[in-house]
């Protein structure tokens, strides 16, 4: 009977059973016993990362297959059997088999200058130091606030340095090149390009009909048209449209058309962080009764270029490669001088070297960029979650 | 006692042109409008001066002059004495051909490593990681010329593919000698239609039509009774077995051409030139990082619950991605995806840098330097990629507003 094993509640047998030593319940804890010896410690790492199935363990082994090949050609090539000092490919294949780095170091200053005068390589180099500083109070908020005036006043005392004038010798646009040339046309694109696309986001979000016409007309005609286009048509065409007799520096024109051509890309980006804001924040601030601009200022763009910060640095980035579009109109940025140098007989016949170099270049400079804007992005991350 | 009596002045004063906000838009408007007339009036007024002064007017006259130039792959009829308007068509045709190819190879790629970079395979996630952020931190410019270099530098010449080269040396046709790959461009063999091919065309295009038949067939009676066929197999019989059936029957109507070495080149088979395959590559490749970016936040964006929801419905992992989760992914997915296709069109006129005869290198560069007519030309080059650009975008709209989120 099913009573007689399980008594009820308060009868006297189960206070029996329950207080009677009863052989097989465990007294004490057993000690945990180890997992697996599959699932820990560097096997079960493998086994859960690289071989949790027979595909994964396929793709594994091909994967790390082609890894094993490209560091057996790249890293003797590039390290073991490379040649720093030399004066030409020739020299440089006699003296190893792997990557002929002497170019780089023989030509590093070409890299970085261009042709610019080598006595006068003081200047771009005060003119970089100062644009750090610069950039500081931009960056990095504990920086002294004051220092944003010396920010203001830079572009022209850059100006001055790297052109002359002033007591300084004057320095010829077509000696311009290299990594200067790059870091000319990206910082003044990033720093034109971001003023003028908040005024096209707010120009294509206003209730002026006449003014958002303009601003889309703009913004979707650059945008439509590739850069190398208006790069076109700073080489060729922008003297037509000046008054007779005036005579634009090339770089000064390929400047112009670069900043224009972020700052297309730029106005939609801002357009996107201002549309992301809720209504409420505009409705706020017009209760608070700020007028249009106060209320840009002090509200809605503040929350707007906060969102849009990736999109902003991403558009940076694109500037920054971008640039390398003017070796096409015959600029010596770090790609264009790539030919000069192999058009010299000591260096006939070298590509690797070049073209790696200019790329390491690139991926440095881009590649901090992108994790800047992750800081920036977990830094302003004001909202509660 | 006072009286306040509020001064109601209904005239009309010029400093309420600013002040009042009735008015204010309508006199910046106003104003920015003439600044914007003056500014173009000034611009227009320069050029007519500057082109009067060079002697040069402004019509499109030399699109029908002979462009007296070569072109070393056209998709249509061109010779030196076509027209500088042929010319420029050849170019428009160059880039289409390369921007469509490159839009599929990107997007395969794209997808591919997108997917990949969320495997829960250690190396090949952070493979993918390094491919992405290699593509996307060097510029597009960068990837062609080192593409073109590796085609130039590493893949074997023409007179490396002869009998009498030393073996150690000699290079071989792959796929059975249906490819062959060297440094002046691939070679690929092309099919040959033989009498017969066109019933073979016409038993292929009755079996498509059955295929869809039966597709819509399989779909009403799944809706209606719930069971499911497995459509896909039945669909590869049903095109597949007749027409091979009819390949056989009809005596193998279609021959291969292969690309045969004859004196200093191969002949035969279709031929892509190193510069077109190394624009074609680079720009898959660049693209290709971006758009794994895309697939890999739009896979992401859904959320874990929607796949949870779909397993506690009973549905298999396959069907739970491709009912579920990708139908919502698209939504993020296709967007971006559609503005990265625009860029790798406006990327394809870097074909300058390795002489692919694109637009820009036909109308904006061979034409523009030899009739000397910049404006024209750069006008019409950039009236040719707003076109494609506002086409574009005009879809991507249409698409945008079929798939929005129906809220209520």
């Amino acid at each position: 009977m099913p009573d007689e094993q399980f008594p009820a509640e308060n009868s006297p047998a189960r206070r029996i059973v329950e207080h009677r030593p009863i052989a097989f319940v465990a007294d004490r804890q057993i000690p945990p016993s180890p997992p697996p010896a599959a699932t820990t410690g560097v096997v079960g790492w493998l086994r859960q990362n690289l071989f949790s199935s027979w595909l994964n363990g396929l793709l594994t082994l091909v994967a790390g297959y082609v890894v094993f090949r490209l560091l057996a050609v790249v890293v003797p090539w590039l390290f073991l059997n490379s040649t720093w000092e030399a004066s030409s490919l020739s020299e440089c294949r006699a003296l190893d088999t792997g990557a002929c780095l002497a170019v780089i170091n023989e030509r590093f200053g070409q890299f970085i200058y261009g042709f610019y005068p080598s006595e006068l390589r003081w200047r771009p180099n005060l003119a970089f130091v100062l644009l750090l500083v610069a950039l500081a109070p931009v960056l990095f908020d504990r920086v002294p606030r004051k220092l944003l005036w010396f920010s203001i006043v830079y572009p022209f005392i850059a100006y001055v340095l790297l052109w002359g004038g002033f007591g300084l010798r004057p320095v010829g646009s077509e000696q311009f090149g290299g990594f200067l040339l790059t870091m000319i046309i990206g910082v003044t694109g990033i720093a034109g390009s971001l003023p003028i696309g908040i005024l096209l986001a707010l120009g294509r979000q206003s209730d002026m009909p006449f003014i958002k016409a303009m601003c889309v007309g703009f913004i979707e005609f650059i945008r439509g048209v590739p850069l190398i286009t208006l790069l076109f048509v700073a080489s060729t065409l922008l003297n037509y449209f000046l008054p007779p007799g005036t005579n634009f520096d090339i770089i000064m024109r390929v400047l112009i058309m670069v900043t224009l051509f972020a700052s297309a890309y730029m106005a939609e980006v801002i357009r996107g962080g201002l549309a992301a804001l809720p209504k409420g924040q505009y409705e706020a601030a017009d209760a608070l009764g700020f007028d249009y601009w106060k209320s840009m200022r002090l509200v809605i763009l503040p929350q707007a270029l906060k969102i849009s910060i990736p999109g902003i640095v991403n558009t940076f980035i694109g500037l920054f490669k971008d640039t390398t579009l003017v070796a096409i109109i015959g600029l010596l940025d770090p790609l264009g001088i790539t030919n000069p140098i192999r058009a010299d007989t000591n260096w006939n016949g070298i590509v690797w070297e070049l073209y790696g170099f200019v790329a390491l270049f690139f991926f440095i400079c881009c590649f901090s960029m992108s994790r800047y804007s992750m800081y920036l992005e977990r830094k302003l991350q004001t909202g509660h979650r | 006692m006072s009286t306040t009596t509020m001064a109601r002045d209904d005239g009309f004063r010029i400093g309420m042109l600013l002040s009042d906000t009735r008015y204010r838009s309508y006199t910046i408007q106003v104003i920015a409008m003439f600044v914007a007339m003056l500014g173009f009036a000034w611009l227009v007024d320069n050029t007519i001066k500057n082109l009067a002064a060079l002697g040069k007017d402004f019509s499109f006259s030399f699109l029908w002059q002979p462009a007296s130039y070569d072109i070393n792959q056209t998709l249509i009829d061109y010779t030196s004495r076509s027209t500088n308007f042929r010319a420029a068509m050849v170019g428009i045709l160059n880039t289409l051909l390369v921007a469509v190819l490159g839009c599929a190879t990107a997007t395969l790629i794209g997808v591919l490593a997108g997917v990949l970079r969320l495997s829960k395979n250690w190396l090949v996630a952070r493979l993918m990681t390094i491919y992405v952020e290699t593509m996307r931190n060097v510029p597009v410019l960068i990837w062609i010329l080192i593409t073109a270099a590796v085609i130039n530098e590493f893949l074997p010449a023409p007179n490396q593919f002869r009998e009498s080269v030393d073996p150690a040396l000699r290079a071989s046709p792959i796929l059975g000698g249906l490819l062959v790959l060297t440094n002046r461009g691939f070679y690929l063999a092309s099919p040959v239609w033989l009498d017969g091919s066109e019933i073979l065309g016409i038993v292929l295009l009755i079996c498509l039509a059955a295929a869809i038949l039966f597709r819509r067939w399989a779909a009403k009676r799944q809706a209606a009774t719930g069971r499911i066929l497995p459509v896909g197999w039945i669909v590869a019989g049903i095109v597949v077995l007749p027409t091979l059936l009819a390949f056989l029957m009809l005596g193998m109507p279609i021959g291969v051409d292969y690309p045969t070495l004859k004196g200093f080149n191969f002949q035969g088979g279709v031929y892509a030139r190193d510069s077109f395959i190394a624009l074609w590559l680079a720009l898959s490749l660049y693209t290709g990082a971006f758009i794994a970016e895309i697939v890999r936040s739009g896979i992401l964006a859904v959320s874990h619950g929607q796949s949870e929801a779909a397993f506690a419905l009973g549905l298999r992992p396959n069907r739970t991605m491709r009912l579920v989760v990708l139908p919502q992914a698209l939504r993020v997915i296709i967007p971006p995806l559609i503005s990265q296709y625009l860029n790798l069109t406006k990327n394809s006129s870097l074909a300058i840098a390795v002489g692919y005869m694109d637009v820009t290198g036909t109308l904006g560069g061979i034409t523009l330097n030899q009739t000397g007519r910049e404006m024209e030309c750069i006008l019409l080059l950039m009236g040719f990629y707003l076109v494609v650009s506002l086409v574009i975008s005009a879809v991507m709209n249409i698409y945008n507003s079929r798939v929005k989120l129906q809220e209520r």
